[in-house]
């Protein structure tokens, strides 16, 4: 009995210390300058002039809209481009099959530090630097979305294929119509990876965006933070946080369950 | 496609992944070894300069340094990740009510953007103003200087990285443990085990695969570092926070070096897999 209250005591406390800092912030975001040093669930002198400040001095609409299409784009490419590659390594005998299966193990293993400044150079010279195409071009490929396919299709019937076939359906048409609603779980953990590293990630935007119009959410709420223009006010850095995390969050309420499937999918791999 | 012949369509279904992986994957490998022969500023035509590179890189010691910030990041990172992420993970794995509510919780940090938690965590370990100093505060416990100490300032980083990753830690070590047969704790029980021994003989050896599993995802999530340290410290103070991806970044788009930024990047990458293929075998072992 005693054990079991300590269970629950510690999960609890644990629980506290994830929850409670997220609450804060928010908290702090409505809070005047002179209030956020308090350790209050509730904003002290509450006021939306930190959220007024972030719009007023960075365009984070725009980002917002940016990462939207950014991250719609890439992870619709990431869906029928992966469907496609998995439904020929799961269902298609062809010579070069292990070349792929090779290509794809490399291209997970290899560290991306390797190609980071090359594939830089690319895009300069590609002339795509602040554009979309740096932002979606180099993602619409995943070698793990590829394998999930993969994985997902060998676990169907043949006879499905078959049936489509003497119906005359073609193979974009069997990929699409018949294979790909059957493993609605895979596309689900897909979408939310792909979603989850294009929303979350900064680095390569930072690298191939200097245009502020173009600059995604994360990027654009780094640069804030770390420039000047947040006027090392505490405030309105958290309140550009908040927004940031606002959608994941929401999204995370909805489709928890899924999120954390998924997620958990990923560290699987190995 | 109904038209083309059946030999063909799988060779058009891969072309795509096919070229993608050659300009996005195969010429960036070939390219950046090329690089690391070369001086570059990206402007001006490029200079080979054969393995100055190289040499520059054995004898510089803010590279070495920022590896050492890595290891010392991995050091308090790793342990850190796995004992809280075991705990947890070992609490939840009963008959617990309220788990899903845990679990979302502990997860939370997961899903959210390094670059929040950053600012988020930047506040928390104010000197000051900061939420943990004064808690510390509260229970008489002197004030610790998170971000202003070079001794400090990376193990807060680390401190936070755990914080941020353990909940997907928790759940990988939850789908573990409930691979352990039920057979073997009664077996144990019939033995008389204590509830120690129990976790250190039976559930440990069990769960081997999924703390090498920890162990190497935290160690390729920790030889990425970049974004925390960038917008926490930029990796001050004194360099203490300077990580390996933070100086590549410095060297390519602050001074323009993209040959030497390239020769950091492959030496790196290159050390990374060798420190993943050396965990794997210890593991094998």
């Amino acid at each position: 009995m005693i054990r079991k209250i300590a269970v629950y005591l510690l999960l609890t406390l644990a629980a506290l210390s994830f929850l409670y800092p997220f609450v804060w912030m928010v908290s702090a975001s409505l809070s005047s300058e002179a209030g956020i040093g308090s350790l209050r669930l509730l904003p002290v002198e509450f006021t939306w002039q930190n959220y007024l400040t972030v719009f007023d001095r960075i365009p984070l609409g725009r980002a917002f809209l940016n990462s939207v299409i950014v991250v719609t784009i890439t992870t619709s490419l990431v869906l029928v481009l992966g469907a496609l590659v998995g439904y020929a390594l799961a269902r298609l005998e062809f010579k070069g099959k292990q070349l792929v299966f090779f290509l794809i193990i490399f291209t997970m293993t290899l560290p991306f530090q390797i190609t980071l400044i090359p594939n830089y150079i690319t895009m300069v010279r590609l002339g795509w630097v602040d554009t979309y195409l740096a932002l979606i071009v180099p993602f619409v490929m995943n070698s793990f979305a590829i394998l999930l396919f993969r994985q997902a299709f060998m676990g169907l019937p043949q006879a499905l294929i078959d049936a489509a076939r003497m119906d005359g359906a073609g193979e974009l048409r069997i990929i699409f119509q018949i294979l790909v609603p059957n493993v609605l779980p895979t596309v689900v953990t897909i979408t939310i990876l792909t979603f989850m590293g294009l929303w979350n990630d900064a680095l390569w935007p930072l690298i191939v965006i200097r245009n502020e119009q173009t600059m995604t959410m994360p990027q654009l709420v780094t640069l804030f933070s770390v420039g000047g223009r947040a006027d090392a006010q505490l405030g309105v850095k958290i309140a550009a946080a908040v927004m940031l995390a606002v959608p994941v969050i929401l999204l995370y309420l909805f489709f928890q369950k899924h999120f954390i499937r998924s997620m958990a999918s990923s560290g699987l791999k190995d | 496609m109904k038209l083309t012949s059946k030999r063909l369509t799988p060779y058009i279904l891969i072309t795509p992944y096919l070229l993608h992986v050659a300009v996005f994957v195969l010429f960036p490998v070939a390219f950046s070894i090329v690089l690391t022969f070369h001086s570059w500023n990206i402007i001006s035509p490029m200079k080979y300069v054969g393995l100055d590179n190289y040499a520059h890189l054995l004898k510089d010691r803010l590279f070495w340094q920022s590896l050492w910030n890595t290891v010392r990041f991995l050091l308090v990172h790793i342990p850190l990740q796995i004992v809280v992420a075991l705990a947890l993970a070992e609490f939840l794995n009963g008959p617990i009510r309220g788990r899903a509510f845990f679990r979302a919780s502990f997860f939370l940090p997961v899903i959210v953007s390094g670059v929040v938690v950053t600012i988020l965590w930047q506040q928390l370990l104010g000197f000051n103003a900061g939420m943990i100093n004064k808690v510390l505060t509260g229970m008489s416990i002197p004030k610790v200087p998170w971000l202003e100490s070079p001794d400090v300032a990376m193990y807060a980083i680390a401190l936070m990285a755990t914080w941020k990753n353990v909940g997907l830690y928790i759940i990988l070590f939850l789908v573990g443990l409930q691979t352990v047969p039920m057979q073997y704790y009664e077996a144990a029980d019939l033995e008389g085990a204590t509830r120690w021994q129990k976790f250190r003989y039976v559930t440990l050896p069990m769960i081997n695969p999924t703390i090498f599993m920890v162990v190497v995802l935290s160690t390729i999530g920790g030889f990425s570092l970049f974004i925390e340290p960038y917008i926490m410290t930029e990796g001050g103070p004194l360099n203490s926070t300077l990580s390996a991806v933070m100086y590549i970044y410095r060297q390519a788009f602050q001074y323009y070096h993209m040959g030497y930024s390239a020769t950091l990047g492959f030496f790196f990458a290159l050390l990374i897999l060798a420190v993943v293929a050396v965990q794997k075998k210890y593991v094998e072992e």
